[in-house]
């Protein structure tokens, strides 16, 4: 109940994605207010593609997205650190070999 | 000729004109940041459309006068828009209803335009038809969720639906310079799809459960130069700046 209460008064968020170029992926632009699904779609062309930015867009509730948790940092990121060996940084390439 | 053809060319650019200074005025006071953005961009499409018939028409000009010229400095009876297009913002259903009303025509009148024997009119017509589809499917979109919205939204948009009503058949009556402009195969005769205009209406209200008004009863003038007691205090608005500060750039 007052869950619908909120969203009366409240559109929820959403967050749009903007394919920019064909041949290019779908980027995270930013997020918007909207009622439903096609209002949101309408509201990303208006807020976001007004200067030619795109071909493409995708709008998803943010509820949806299931994020990391911020205080994970240390134990989910940090452990890479120190693995440089991760990186392929330790070949000669020869100069023929392009777009490496 | 020539005088015919540029007093046809305001018979159209000034009811983007008004439309576009009228939608101006929500500029910050939108809704919501969206529909805010989404109404200013579609008063910048218009006022862009506007540019382009204000430049053909100084062109044709005997007079040495330039697009703001036309657009900034003419009296109040020199406009010949449409009375629906300079009605206030009342309300968003009032904003909303008078956008509809207008894209729905709108863009009948740009089809039929683009086949004007006129380079210049048809090119112009080509180039602003994609943007008149979007504010057409964009005040379509809002006339069904305010219509079949909440039991307040339907009451306000019906009630819109209803003051504004009377405005509609002006779009549709031919000035001696449509007539003229119409024989020459430059303009478009706007009675050919009146018709289609008020079933196209008719359809988008009812799939948005509001009631299609049955009076008999309609407001004109715009055409003629005049106007409703509100076009003074938008031309005022309007021109302050160039009156103020002729020939002010920045």
């Amino acid at each position: 109940m007052s869950d619908k209460k909120e969203q009366k008064k409240n559109w929820p968020l959403w967050e749009v994605f903007v394919r920019s170029k064909n041949g290019l992926e779908h980027r995270h632009f930013g997020s918007l207010h909207a009622a439903d699904a096609a209002m949101a779609l309408e509201n990303a062309r208006d807020v976001y593609t007004r200067r030619n930015e795109g071909v493409s867009i995708w709008v998803v509730e943010s509820k949806h997205i299931t994020a990391s948790n911020p205080e994970h940092n240390g134990e989910l990121f940090e452990p890479a650190n120190d693995k440089v060996y991760r990186h392929p940084t330790f070949y000669d390439l020869p100069d023929e070999v392009k777009h490496m | 000729m020539k005088d015919n053809l540029i007093q046809y060319i305001l018979g159209i650019a000034d009811n983007s004109l008004i439309l576009g200074q009228r939608l101006g005025e929500l500029t910050g006071h939108g809704p919501a940041p969206e529909i805010d953005i989404a109404i200013t961009n579609i008063s910048l499409d218009l006022f862009g459309q506007v540019r382009s018939y204000f430049q053909y028409a100084a062109q044709l000009s005997d007079k040495d006068i330039t697009e703001d010229d036309i657009a900034f400095l003419r009296t109040e009876r020199e406009y010949v828009n449409v009375l629906l297009v300079e009605q206030p913002n009342t309300d968003f259903g009032y904003v909303i209803t008078r956008q509809f009303l207008f894209d729905q025509f709108h863009y009948l009148l740009l089809s039929a335009l683009q086949q004007s024997t006129d380079a210049t009119m048809a090119a112009i017509a080509k180039k602003s038809i994609k943007e008149v589809s979007y504010h057409k499917r964009f005040s379509a979109d809002w006339m069904k969720r305010l219509g079949d919205g909440t039991k307040e939204s339907n009451q306000r948009v019906q009630q819109a639906v209803n003051d504004l009503w009377g405005y509609t058949n002006e779009l549709f009556m031919l000035t001696d310079a449509d007539k003229q402009a119409i024989a020459e195969g430059i303009g478009v005769d706007v009675t050919l799809f009146k018709k289609e205009y008020y079933e196209n209406v008719a359809a988008i209200l009812e799939e948005a459960t509001l009631e299609v008004p049955t009076q008999a009863f309609f407001q004109k003038g715009g055409k003629e130069g005049v106007h409703t007691e509100h076009m003074g205090y938008l031309l005022a608005d309007m021109q302050y700046m160039q009156r103020t500060y002729p020939g002010m750039k920045w």
